[in-house]
């Protein structure tokens, strides 16, 4: 006789579930993310791992110590601070002290995500918010870049990374300027083929554009990544940088340098698309997109920094919400968008 | 490029089919079980009134009880028998509602008596309506809706396209498509029926690309004379559910709030369809109806001409149920509704029964994370909601602001976004929650 020796479970249907968890998504993301950190490794060596190692322990630690504190079990199994930590280790530079480092980290959890109730609750993206809390405490070693492709780049650490806690660096080793800050300051022009394979200085993940694309490719080929993000900021960058370039070749660099210098492929692909701190309807992303592109170009040509890609996603984060509030689906059935309060 | 080129409605999902171990199986005759329970209500509305007492002898195709008004439908007998007792019954709700136990005669032949036939040829629509409900008839594809009732129109309202919905788009579920190929005939006698007591122009014959066979074979037995075609639709979930058909068919939207006839379309389920061209030429009631026997936990899964108020334990016996057998489902996996007891007995409206083992089960034990707002139940939900808003006020217990701001009322409880939802939050069973919060606040309001 079948059935009445067993229980029969109760649950209401979907009886069926499509896969899709979060913790596959995030552990997705750190695959997808896998080329680019070890070509960091490759590029700057022991000063890279040392960085990104130190990044990761310091969000992960943090987290770790926000759930014993709020009494929560650990939140660790979902991947997502692994993301973050590897995210803000790959917009370090490679030689930037260990101890602020994990000082970033502590901030970036603690202050961009804990403080704000955890995963699904943060406005800004946590590794974003790491970084710039030290762009500001520390501006000149956050600015520092030693070089890439040194040969005793896996036999030494530079010594700035050994620099004692509240210490500045010194640094003995190579350092050199960044494409954008050449082109900034001296109007000094990289390859762009240097740009997209990522011989050149900069932070550790930051400078091959075409494995960061390779890992968003991937991501948006499993549904994990909303493509019109990275899709609204490449395309507003290249037509904004498109016709100041035809304007005046001279003072504004071309299309191409705009979209692989700098931290924009690692922002645009990885940082932006944090599902958490972006939009959720279709052509809300295309939006934050553009916004974000547009102010990475206003920051880049006419802004005091060189860089602009993280002070435009974090903006882009800070109106996310808002652009879910404007921007609601067209209920079916209904003539109108309506906004949803 | 076919593809491409099939109708369809935005959003949706595509949940695995799980369609092939039962859509070649063809439909059997199932045994009587030694007692049947015909619950007074298996369709949305008032119960039937009992014609029978305890201890009376009843012949297969009799009625047993009659229509209580225009909201309800008569009972038939669905076999020859001894009526045993009128009391409680388990019913899929968790309710126990009053129900005629029928002991079939072991011995019988059980021949179905017929009553007073109704001919295409002379009947008005009138009459035509009168009949379906004499039939008994509901909506068959799960609803449950009184038939005659969908089927009148309001006084000054027409339609002019009729849908026969054999879509079919729930994952395990095989019966539109095993009665579309071997009941083209009864199919073809309904959409007359159909035809003539909705004043459509024209019936257009819905099926998903998944039943290609069936949408062919439909096609080669299209009469000259028939005004009505066979369209092919892509394989997408919930293209079954009548607004979406609607749109995907005819390019219009139902207004929020209405119904298809204010699109000035009308569906009706291809099995409901079958059995109004089978039962009314002979003036019969439905006491049997064709469902699915499927899942990982069934072992001889296929299709079953079934007699209405057959018991699960009695089914699950037949066809022989695995002993890691861990949830029993009516309808298929998407919508359909986990039975809490194996007495329960299949109803009108039941169009399958799908048992799932530990295995399957598990699948679904996931841990619940917080909402990440990934936006993947807003490209699933086919109606345009935003689930996740919704599940975040439904936390917090704000059940007039998702009615007010965000449409909870729209929603028709598919499923889709639970079950492409990264968090495992149970969305539908929360909005299932709220909604009947809403209604319960509206009656008190009307009420006071």
């Amino acid at each position: 006789m079948t059935g009445p020796g067993r229980t029969l479970e109760i649950r209401t249907s979907p009886h069926i579930l499509s896969g899709y968890s979060v913790d596959s998504i995030m552990f997705n993301v750190v695959a997808a993310l896998l080329p680019t950190t070890l070509f960091a490794v490759y590029a700057f060596g022991l000063a890279a791992l040392a960085t990104l190692t130190t990044a990761v322990a310091s969000c992960l630690l943090t987290e770790q110590l926000a759930c014993r504190m709020s009494g929560r079990t650990s939140t660790l199994g979902d991947w997502s601070v692994a993301i973050t930590g590897l995210l803000y280790g790959l917009t370090l530079p490679p030689g930037l002290p260990l101890w602020m480092v994990a000082v970033g980290g502590f901030f970036g959890v603690g202050l961009g995500k804990a403080l704000f109730g955890g995963l699904g609750l943060n406005v800004f993206n946590p590794a974003l918010v790491g970084r710039a809390f030290l762009q500001a405490a520390f501006p000149v070693a956050m600015t520092t870049w030693t070089l890439g492709f040194t040969p005793d780049r896996f036999s030494a650490l530079p010594s700035s990374t050994l620099t004692p806690p509240f210490t500045q660096p010194l640094y003995d080793g190579l350092t050199g300027a960044t494409p954008l800050a050449l082109w900034k300051f001296e109007r000094q022009l990289t390859e762009v083929g240097d740009l997209a394979l990522g011989f050149v200085g900069g932070s550790a993940g930051e400078t091959s554009g075409l494995l960061i694309l390779l890992g968003g490719a991937y991501l948006v080929a499993r549904n994990m990544m909303n493509w019109r993000i990275p899709a609204g900021i490449f395309a507003v960058v290249a037509a904004a940088s498109g016709v100041l370039h035809a304007l005046d070749p001279q003072s504004y660099a071309s299309p191409l340098f705009m979209l692989f210098s700098g931290g924009l492929m690692l922002g645009a692909v990885f940082m932006a698309t944090d599902m958490v701190a972006s939009p959720m309807t279709s052509s809300g992303c295309l939006l934050y997109g553009a916004l974000i592109g547009g102010l990475v170009v206003v920051i880049r040509v006419w802004g005091g920094m060189s860089e602009g890609v993280m002070y435009a996603i974090l903006i882009g984060n800070g109106v996310s919400p808002h652009i879910d509030r404007w921007i609601q689906p067209r209920v079916y059935g209904t003539r109108s968008r309506e906004p949803g309060s | 490029m076919k593809l491409l080129s099939l109708r369809t409605f935005r959003h949706g999902v595509h949940p695995p089919e799980s369609k092939d171990e039962t859509s070649g199986s063809p439909i059997r005759q199932f045994p009587f079980a030694p007692l049947l329970v015909l619950p007074l209500v298996q369709h949305l509305g008032k119960p039937s009134v009992p014609e029978v007492r305890e201890g009376e002898h009843v012949v297969r195709g009799q009625r047993i009880a009659r229509p209580d008004g225009f909201m309800s439908v008569s009972l038939h007998a669905s076999a020859s028998g001894v009526v045993r007792k009128i009391a409680l019954t388990p019913s899929i709700s968790g309710r126990m509602v009053p129900g005629i136990f029928l002991e079939p005669h072991p011995a019988s032949t059980q021949e179905a008596s017929q009553g007073t036939p109704c001919p295409l040829e002379t009947a008005t629509p009138e009459r035509i309506l009168a009949a379906i409900q004499d039939a008994g008839l509901v909506g068959l594809g799960g609803a449950a809706f009184p038939t005659h009732v969908k089927l009148s129109l309001p006084e000054g309202r027409s339609v002019d396209t009729l849908i026969i919905n054999g879509a079919e788009c729930e994952p395990y579920l095989t019966t539109d498509h095993r009665v579309m190929l071997e009941q083209r005939d009864d199919v073809l006698m309904g959409i007359r029926y159909l035809l003539a007591v909705s004043g459509a122009a024209r019936a257009i014959l819905a099926v998903e690309a998944n039943k290609g066979d069936a949408a062919a074979h439909l096609r080669d037995g299209l009469p000259d004379d028939l005004p009505a075609s066979v369209e092919l639709l892509r394989v997408k979930y919930p293209q079954g559910a009548e607004k979406l058909l609607i749109t995907a068919l005819l390019g219009r939207e139902v207004p929020s709030g209405k119904l298809p006839l204010d699109a000035h379309a009308l569906c009706v389920n291809v099995a409901t369809t079958a059995e109004i061209g089978r039962l009314l030429p002979l003036g019969r009631g439905i006491e049997e109806r064709v469902i699915t026997i499927s899942g990982p936990a069934v072992e001889r899964k296929g299709n079953y001409r079934i007699p209405i108020g057959t018991p699960l334990r009695f089914l699950l016996e037949q066809v022989g149920a695995r002993e890691d057998v861990n949830r029993v489902f009516l309808g298929g996996p998407m919508m359909g509704a986990a039975v809490p007891s194996l007495d329960i007995p299949i109803t009108k409206g039941t169009s399958g029964v799908v048992a799932f083992t530990d295995t399957e089960a598990e699948r679904t034990h996931r841990k619940v994370y917080p909402c990440i707002r990934c936006g993947y139940c807003l490209d699933a939900c086919p109606v345009f909601l935003n689930p996740s808003e919704l599940g975040i006020l439904a936390g917090k217990h704000e059940y007039s602001r998702m009615a007010e701001d965000f449409h909870l009322m729209d929603c028709f409880e598919c499923g889709s976004c639970s079950f492409v939802c990264p968090s495992h939050i149970p969305l539908v069973q929360e909005f299932r929650a709220a909604k009947a919060a809403v209604r319960k606040a509206a009656l008190a309001e009307r009420a006071s």
